[in-house]
C-alpha cells in the first residue's frame, strides 16, 4: 500500500511544484516582505498575468515569449497601483491600517470580476511543445512543463537575488525596507525606490502568471487557492528572503505532495493555510531570519 | 438616557413586527424571498463591523463563519431534528467557539496577518466540510422541510420574520457596544494597541469578546440558510464573495457607527437583487469600484457624508443666528 517509491515520487514532485510556488512567491516577497505593503492582490496579479498569456497564446505565442512580454506592462502597472496607493495612503501619515488591506481587497476583487466578464469561467489552458509530455527516469515520469518551471523559478531567484544584493538600486530597496529615514539621508528618493520596487514585485509576478498557466488551467477565481500559497511561502521564509523564498516554497511542495499522495487530493488545499496558521502561531518571524 | 435612545428601541420592536404583519398586505412572495437576503447581510456587516470597524482588525472569514452555522444548523436539523431556534442557539455557540479559538490563535498577529490566518481558518474549515460524508461532502445535501411552523403561512415568510429579528438582535448589540466601555476600549486600541494597554484597556479580553460576538452573529445568520434554500453545499456556503461582501458593505456604509454597516447593506444588497436580472457581475465591478472610491476619498463611508451634511447645516444655521444677533 505504502512503497518507498511513491514516497520517492511524490517528494520528487513535491520540489518540482515547491519551485513553482518559491517563483510565483517572489514578487509577493518583495511587496510584502520587504516594502511591507499589505498585497492582498498579489494572487489576483498572477491570475491577471495567466489571463494576459493565455491571451497572447491564442495568437501563437509561446508562454514563455508571452511572459517576457509581459513583463514590461506589468512594471508599469505595478509602479502605477503603488503611486496610487503611495498617494491615497501612506503619504497621508497614519498608517493605513484597515483601509489599505480594503484597497487591496477591493484591486484583487475587481481584477477577478473583469476577468470573469471578459474571458467567462471556463477554465483555459495555453498549448506549448512541453506542455503534456514527460521525460521518462526509468519508472518515473517527470512532465516537461514542470523542468521548464524550475529552470524559471532559479534563474528568477538568482537573478532577484544577485540584483537585491548587487546593484545600487537593489541595495536601496533593501535599505528602504530598513530605514527609509537614513536612505533620504544619503541622497536616495525612498518613495521612488518603493515604486521602482513594487514595480519589478509586479513584474515577478507577470513571470509567476506565466508559470501558472503553464502548470495548470486557471479560472478568475483561482487566487484565492493562491493568496494562501504566496503568503505561506513568503511568511516561511522569513519576510523579504529571496534564497529563503525558495526553500520555503519547496517545503511547502514537498508536505503538499505527501498529503496528496496519502490523505488524496480532496485535502490539499488545506495543506498551506494550515502551514502558514502553524507558521504564524509558533514562528510569526519565520525560518531564515535572525 | 441618550438621545435616539427611545425611536431606537421603537423601531426595534417595529421591524419584527412589520415583518410578521407585512404578508396580511398580500405582498408576492418573491419579495420576502429576497428581503431575507438583504436582512441577512445586515446581520453580516454588522458582525463583521464589531472587529473590523471598532477593533480595526480586518476579517477576510466571514464566509466560514456563515458556513459553519449552516452546517451546525444542518447537523442539529438531522441528528436530532432541532427546531429552528436550537439551530440559530447552536450555530451560535460554534460561531462563538470558533471567534474564540481563531481570535486565541491568531490575535497577537497584527493588521495583515490577521486577516490573513482568517482567510486560512476559512479555507481549513471549507476543507473539512468538503471531506465530511455525514453533511453530504462536496455534492452538499438536500432537506426535506417539515411543515410551516404554527403562526405562518410559508416557510419564506416565517424565515423572513426570524431574520428579522436576527437583524434587530445584531444591531442591538452592535450598538450596545459602541456605546458602553467595550466600545470605548476596542476603539482606544485600534488607535493605538500598545497606548490602551499601557493605560489599562484589557486589550486580549476585550478582542476575544469582539471575535466571539461577531463570530456568534454570522453563525447564527447562516442558520437559517438550510432551511431557506432546502439545499447546501460547501462552495456555495463558504464563499469569499460573503467575505467580500460583507466588508464592502461595511467599509461603503461607515464602519464608525452601528447604523453605518447596516445602511451599506441594504443599498448593496437590495440593487444586487435588481442587478441580478440585468447583470451581476456588473453590480459586483460598481461594488468595486464604490469600495476603492470610498477607502480612498470618503473614509467614513456613507455615516461620515451623512455626518458632514448635518454639521455643515448645523454650522450654518449657527453663522445664520450669530448674523442675526449681531444686527
Amino acid at each position: 500500500m505504502f512503497s518507498f517509491e511513491l514516497l520517492f515520487e511524490a517528494v520528487v514532485f513535491g520540489l518540482l511544484v515547491g519551485c513553482f510556488y518559491a517563483a510565483i512567491s517572489l514578487g509577493l516577497s518583495i511587496a510584502f516582505g520587504l516594502l511591507d505593503v499589505p498585497h492582498i492582490a498579489h494572487a489576483a496579479f498572477l491570475v491577471l498575468a495567466a489571463y494576459m498569456t493565455f491571451l497572447l497564446g491564442s495568437y501563437g505565442l509561446d508562454p514563455l515569449v508571452a511572459a517576457v512580454l509581459i513583463v514590461i506592462p506589468f512594471f508599469f502597472f505595478g509602479v502605477l497601483v503603488y503611486r496610487f496607493y503611495y498617494e491615497a495612503f501612506e503619504k497621508r501619515g497614519a498608517d493605513a491600517g484597515v483601509r489599505g488591506i480594503a484597497f487591496f481587497f477591493g484591486i484583487a476583487f475587481l481584477v477577478q470580476v473583469f476577468l470573469s466578464m471578459k474571458f467567462g469561467l471556463d477554465q483555459r489552458t495555453v498549448s506549448a511543445p512541453y506542455i503534456g509530455r514527460s521525460l521518462e527516469l526509468g519508472d518515473m515520469r517527470i512532465p516537461w512543463r514542470l523542468i521548464v518551471v524550475l529552470c524559471v523559478a532559479i534563474a528568477l531567484t538568482v537573478g532577484l537575488k544577485l540584483y537585491l544584493s548587487k546593484t545600487f538600486q537593489g541595495r536601496a530597496i533593501r535599505a528602504v525596507a530598513q530605514d527609509a529615514w537614513a536612505l533620504r539621508i544619503v541622497g536616495a528618493n525612498p518613495v521612488l525606490t518603493k515604486q521602482w520596487a513594487f514595480g519589478i514585485a509586479t513584474a515577478a509576478a507577470a513571470i509567476g502568471g506565466a508559470l501558472l498557466i503553464i502548470v495548470s488551467p486557471v479560472e478568475p477565481s483561482l487566487d484565492r487557492v493562491y493568496i494562501g500559497r504566496t503568503f505561506c511561502v513568503v511568511v516561511l521564509a522569513g519576510l523579504g528572503s529571496m534564497s529563503g523564498t525558495l526553500v520555503a516554497g519547496l517545503i511547502l511542495g514537498v508536505i503538499e505532495s505527501l498529503v496528496l499522495t496519502m490523505f488524496g487530493a480532496s485535502w490539499a488545499p488545506a495543506v498551506a493555510y494550515g502551514l502558514l496558521l502553524l507558521v504564524l502561531a509558533i514562528r510569526p518571524q519565520g525560518l531564515f531570519r535572525q | 438616557m441618550k438621545r435616539g435612545t427611545i425611536p431606537f428601541w421603537v423601531f426595534a420592536a417595529l421591524l419584527p413586527a412589520a415583518a410578521y404583519g407585512l404578508p396580511i398586505l398580500g405582498m408576492n412572495e418573491y419579495y420576502f424571498y429576497i428581503s431575507y437576503i438583504v436582512l441577512q447581510y445586515v446581520v453580516l456587516a454588522t458582525a463583521w463591523n464589531i472587529l473590523g470597524g471598532y477593533a480595526g482588525y480586518v476579517n477576510f472569514g466571514t464566509g466560514a463563519f456563515f458556513g459553519a452555522g449552516a452546517y451546525a444548523a444542518l447537523v442539529v436539523m438531522l441528528l436530532f431534528e432541532a427546531p429552528l431556534v436550537v439551530q440559530i442557539a447552536v450555530a451560535a455557540l460554534v460561531g462563538a467557539l470558533m471567534g474564540l479559538g481563531a481570535g486565541l490563535l491568531t490575535l497577537r498577529l497584527k493588521g495583515i496577518f490577521f486577516s490573513i490566518a482568517t482567510i486560512a481558518v476559512a479555507i481549513i474549515i471549507e476543507t473539512f466540510v468538503l471531506n465530511w460524508r455525514f453533511v453530504g461532502g462536496a455534492t452538499g445535501v438536500q432537506i426535506i422541510r417539515g411543515p410551516v411552523t404554527y403562526g405562518f403561512e410559508t416557510h419564506t415568510r416565517m424565515l423572513f420574520f426570524v431574520m428579522s429579528v436576527l437583524a434587530v438582535a445584531s444591531l442591538v448589540i452592535a450598538r450596545y457596544i459602541e456605546t458602553s466601555w467595550l466600545g470605548r476600549g476596542l476603539q482606544a486600541l485600534r488607535d493605538a494597541e500598545v497606548a490602551a494597554e499601557c493605560s489599562g484597556v484589557p486589550t486580549l479580553r476585550l478582542k476575544l469578546i469582539a471575535c466571539a460576538v461577531s463570530g456568534a452573529l454570522m453563525a447564527a445568520a447562516g442558520a437559517p440558510l438550510p432551511l431557506y434554500s432546502s439545499f447546501v453545499e460547501p462552495h456555495s456556503v463558504f464563499s469569499l464573495n460573503y467575505s467580500v461582501m460583507a466588508l464592502s458593505m461595511a467599509v461603503i456604509g461607515g464602519m464608525a457607527r452601528w447604523w453605518g454597516p447596516a445602511l451599506g447593506a441594504v443599498l448593496i444588497a437590495s440593487s444586487q437583487q435588481f442587478a441580478a436580472f440585468a447583470s451581476p457581475e456588473f453590480h459586483l465591478l460598481i461594488v468595486g469600484l464604490l469600495l476603492i472610491f470610498v477607502v480612498i476619498a470618503a473614509p467614513g463611508g456613507l455615516v461620515g457624508v451623512i455626518q458632514w451634511v448635518g454639521n455643515w447645516r448645523v454650522s450654518r444655521k449657527e453663522i445664520n443666528r450669530s448674523a442675526s444677533v449681531v444686527k
